[in-house]
């Protein structure tokens, strides 16, 4: 047994991981969420809008971090969806707009097809330039955005009539997975203009970069999808039966206790933590069997 | 549904004579009938900005009596210079004839016209060509009769420049140009976006060109900014210069550096090649030249070893100058002639497919030394736990402070932030390289003090309560340390 | 000459800039240098895909171990280029419906969208997920309690591992909300190391690393440091 574990080929290890993420997932095992303190208030700055205010959605990632950024991305337009706000949607990565037009697709367009495109939400799509647009949209949107994502012309959505500038928006909220990001944002825009509100989601390589800025240039933060968890939470227990699962007569779904059964897509985040936890407690275990096959070859060394 | 072309063409141009007026009403910078508009701010004044190519104004007003009742908005406009007044009627014009084309197109074709492109005839493409031209041309004589014509109309004579919330009596114009004279109007947003009557400046002002900073020194500005890079910079030049006179100048030992040489001598030993990794941004990150500083020291030391440097990129600019770099190596250890260019290679920009590249690289040709120097995003985890699945002798560097813990946890050497920008001192051995690592570490002191002068002095001022005299005097300088001299 | 042009253009621009920065009227000139280089970069893509071209089409042609790769990355390459470039199966742009290749490159349904979304997406996401694997083998490896400072480490890490868990929640239920040990509960110990013995960390890393960006880049701008032209020695 010392010798197995001492010459542990790592593929066991790989093994062992991926029956760690795999059961749960399979098993659909689901645990409860507790939010901390920086998801109720990335969730407090959102649910504090009136309904109509205009807020920017800047989804700043790619299809490699949708694992950890794709559940929040959710949870947030469903949230702005909810409240009523007007989204406008840009990205700052060249593969960005298809993550916006996933959300798109998964909440507006299946949940809110109430919402008209322009009056409701608009993708203003993808700029180049990194934090150098972040630089000119703070103060003019509409010299680098003349049209949205399909080429209409920015005179021609009524939407972007009050819109000048990045300050127009009453809360910026920023889903990012490395550069340019959420960083950037607060270097470029909350911090010179201390009037544009920012909350974000990051993955969690990124979060503790982040935690210097919090809370004076920002306000709540989201890291991974322990964040993205938490914030489902949060919005589930405000808004959760509004958009149930239905069958083919139009008529709620109900589970076994009676309550309307949650679309899948709304609970991906709080998903997704049942396979963290146990892939947690496997590196524990294997950290601690580490521990005891060094010891014991230590102790076997002195004698 | 497709209809004969007469009847195409007729039903065409009555539908754009009747959409006209709608059409042109919402192209129009139009509102819903105001059912309560606010009040105009009472006063307006437009400043000189201090800190400014002679291309800013600051706009000043007083607070809307509706405000904030009835007030959800500033919106702030600036006059239009002659051309430009000329130029937006001239796109409003081409505007308003494209919107009639579209409703020409929809009129024939439905509203499904636009999954039917790909399968119009010929005949259709012309008569779809033929009624967006008289579309274009009632289009044209409309606007030309219209207000949107009008160069003194109050929407042409000004632009729309930005907005201010509720409550925010000042806003800075940019983008203006010093040999113009300006005009600027403030009008207060309602609640339900009817706007006010625009309150104007009386007098037309210029902006004036500053050659430096004019902002007052204690509101902040770029004159605090000056003097610490000045300070900063002059440190750096005091220690090289101190460093040039043949002083000896001591450097703490990194082992990461210590051990590029015998990492390259393993290499050679084994008959393996190295493999040197520049990090995946491009020349512009100063961490992606700091690495290449690194590389000439590893393939002079290849060079003379007599090992293979294997340099993959994932940009094309950093694969151009890493090969000058080892070429140049190469020739200062006496080898031009095992210089191999085609060891320097552009794979992908793509960061994964960059990983996956140099995965399948490792473990197919089995490196015996790998360097990782430079800006690294995710694939730090990747590439350092493959490394160490092939044995190989792994140092790494970055500036990424994410990234670090992943190659201290699989690396066998790494260079923490700093270190990683010392390197090239370090291991050159250069006396004024060296003395720059001097003027750095003065940086540093300066950053303990400040931090130690500011904890101090809060913690004293929270101790005698902040409302004693000598406590608002301390929160007050720690307050002008922060947001004017650190800012 | 070869070394002594590349210096002066670097000093030269290097100062520039530094000193337009504080100048109101040139304060732009930073962006403008940045936007040159974009230029630049998107020129040099040519390069480097020429230059992969040939790599790739020369492993092949000698036939060297793995050369079945190369052939595979040479197809992709060509197959994205091409049916991107020439906006194979892309649908006009409603704006422009008398224009064929008036449609954007990626539209949904087009064959180069089909190729990303089935081919790139899955391959990215797949290598970004092995991380997961690579952490846990890391973590047996490397995380031994060899002195003082790494049990320090390694107790901090089962913090975080609990804590940022169901399981953490779990295992210090039983303190209450509201009593004065709260503070021990796993999940707010978990955030109080987060944000304040990792952001004092990451503070002071950062701080070295500016003070390191500047040295070396001022190194760089007084040709003090030439290592990146070659060897150090003329």
């Amino acid at each position: 047994m010392y010798e197995f574990f001492k010459n542990l080929d790592r593929r066991w290890v790989f093994l062992l991981m991926l029956l760690a993420v795999a059961v749960p997932i399979l098993l659909e095992a689901k645990f409860p969420e507790k939010a901390t303190g920086l998801a109720t208030a990335v969730f407090t700055e959102v649910e504090n809008l009136e309904a109509g205010a205009p807020v920017l959605l800047a989804f700043d990632f790619d299809p490699a971090s949708e694992g950890e950024l794709g559940p929040m991305a959710t949870a947030f337009v469903r949230h702005c969806c909810e409240k009523k706000l007007r989204m406008y949607f840009l990205t700052l990565w060249p593969v960005g707009p298809r993550m916006v037009e996933d959300a798109v697709a998964r909440v507006i367009k299946a949940d809110f097809p109430e919402l008209k495109y322009g009056d409701d939400w608009v993708n203003l799509g993808y700029k180049s330039g990194y934090e150098g647009v972040i630089k000119v949209i703070v103060t003019d949107l509409k010299q680098l955005y003349t049209t949205d994502h399909f080429g209409t012309s920015i005179g021609n959505i009524p939407m972007m009539e009050h819109i000048q500038s990045v300050q127009d928006f009453d809360l910026v909220i920023n889903v990012s997975a490395g550069y340019a990001g959420t960083k950037e944002w607060v270097q470029y825009a909350s911090t010179p203009f201390p009037n544009i509100r920012i909350v974000a989601g990051c993955t969690g390589v990124q979060a503790p970069l982040l935690y210097p800025y919090i809370p004076s240039q920002l306000p709540g933060l989201l890291g991974a999808i322990k964040g993205a968890a938490e914030y489902e939470k949060l919005v589930l227990d405000k808004y959760g039966a509004n958009h149930p699962v239905r069958d083919a007569d139009g008529n709620p779904v109900l589970d076994e206790d009676g309550n309307p059964v949650i679309p899948g897509k709304y609970l991906e985040g709080i998903r997704r933590m049942g396979p963290q936890m146990v892939a947690h407690i496997l590196m524990i275990m294997l950290i601690i069997v580490g521990n005891v096959i060094y010891f014991v070859e230590r102790s076997r060394e002195g004698r | 549904m497709i209809r004969p072309p007469a009847a195409r063409a007729l039903s065409m141009v009555l539908g754009v004579l009747l959409a006209g007026p709608v059409g042109a009403a919402w192209a129009q910078e139009g509102e819903p009938a105001a059912a309560n508009p606010p009040a105009a701010p009472p006063r307006i004044a437009a400043h000189d900005f201090l800190m400014d190519g002679g291309d800013q104004a600051r706009i000043v007003w007083e607070q809307s009596p509706d405000d904030p009742a009835n007030v959800s908005a500033y919106a702030i406009y600036r006059s239009r210079t002659d051309a430009e007044i000329q130029k937006k009627i001239k796109d409003d014009r081409a505007k308003f004839i494209a919107g009639r084309k579209t409703e020409a197109t929809k009129a024939i074709l439905g509203e499904d016209w636009k999954t039917m492109l790909d399968t119009l005839t010929p005949q259709q493409r012309i008569d779809i060509r033929a009624a967006r031209a008289e579309a274009a041309k009632a289009a044209a004589a409309e606007f030309d009769a219209g207000a949107m014509n009008d160069p003194a109309s109050e929407d042409n004579r000004f632009l729309l420049h930005g907005s201010t919330k509720s409550l925010e009596l000042k806003y800075e114009v940019d983008k203006l140009d010093r040999a113009n004279a300006y005009v600027f109007m403030v009008k207060a947003v309602g609640k339900d976006f009817s706007k006010s009557a625009g309150a104007v400046t009386d007098a037309p002002m210029s902006p004036t060109l500053e050659w430096f900073d004019g902002t007052p020194v204690q509101s902040g500005g770029r004159f605090w900014l000056v003097w610490i890079v000045l300070i900063f910079c002059g440190a750096v030049v005091f220690w090289i210069r101190h460093a040039r006179r043949g002083k000896p100048i001591r450097v703490r030992k990194i082992a990461g550096l210590e051990a590029v040489d015998e990492a390259v001598g393993r290499a050679t030993e084994m008959g393996r090649p190295c493999l040197f990794v520049p990090g995946i941004q491009d020349m512009n990150d100063i961490q992606t030249i700091a690495g290449i500083t690194v590389l000439a020291r590893v393939a002079r030391t290849a060079a003379e070893y007599d090992a293979k440097v294997e340099v993959p990129t994932a940009r094309s600019l950093v694969m151009t100058t890493c090969r000058e770099t080892v070429q140049a190596a190469y020739l200062s250890a006496g080898r031009p002639d095992a210089y191999n260019q085609d060891l320097i290679y552009y794979v992908t920009d793509e960061q994964f497919g960059y990983v996956a590249y140099l995965s399948g690289m490792m473990v197919r040709e089995k490196p015996a030394a790998c360097f990782y120097m430079g800006t690294f995003y995710a694939e730090s985890l990747i590439l350092a736990e493959t490394g160490n699945a092939i044995g190989a002798i792994q140092i790494a560097g970055t500036a990424m402070p994410a990234q670090l813990p992943f190659f201290v946890a699989a690396c066998d050497y790494t260079l923490i932030g700093e270190e990683f920008f010392a390197a090239s001192a370090y291991l050159s051995g250069s006396p004024e390289e060296l003395g720059s690592l001097k003027g750095q570490d003065l940086g540093k002191v300066i950053v303990a003090v400040l931090m130690i002068l500011g904890i101090g002095m809060m913690t004293l001022a929270s101790m005698v309560g902040e409302q004693s005299g000598l406590g608002e005097r301390l929160s007050a300088a720690v307050k002008f340390l922060k947001d004017v001299i650190l800012t | 000459m070869k070394r002594t042009a590349p210096m002066i253009i670097l000093a030269l621009g290097g100062f520039v800039l530094l000193v337009a920065y504080f100048i109101p009227y040139t304060q732009g000139w930073g962006e403008d240098a940045a936007l040159w280089f974009d230029i630049l970069a998107a020129i040099a893509f040519i390069l480097g895909g020429g230059n992969l071209l040939k790599i790739h089409l020369k492993k092949m042609s000698d036939k060297v171990p793995g050369w079945g790769y190369s052939a595979v990355c040479v197809a992709s390459f060509l197959a994205m280029l091409t049916v991107g470039l020439l906006k194979i199966g892309v649908h006009p742009n409603e704006q422009f419906p008398d224009y064929r290749w008036s449609g954007t490159y990626d539209q949904v349904g087009s064959p180069f969208w089909w190729l990303y979304e089935y081919g790139f997406k899955p391959l990215t996401a797949t290598m970004f997920a092995m991380l997961a694997f690579y952490v846990a083998s890391a973590a047996f490896r490397a995380f031994r309690a060899k002195n003082f400072e790494a049990i320090l480490l390694l107790g901090t890490a089962f913090i975080i591992l609990l804590g940022r868990t169901f399981a953490g929640v779990f295992l210090t239920g039983f303190i209450p909300e509201d009593s004065p040990m709260a503070g021990l509960k796993l999940e707010n110990l978990t955030m109080y190391v987060m944000q304040v013995f990792n952001t004092a960390g990451n503070r002071a890393i950062m701080i070295g690393i500016a003070l390191g960006v500047a040295s070396t880049s001022l190194k760089v701008l007084l040709g003090v440091d030439r290592s990146y032209l070659g060897s150090g020695e003329e």
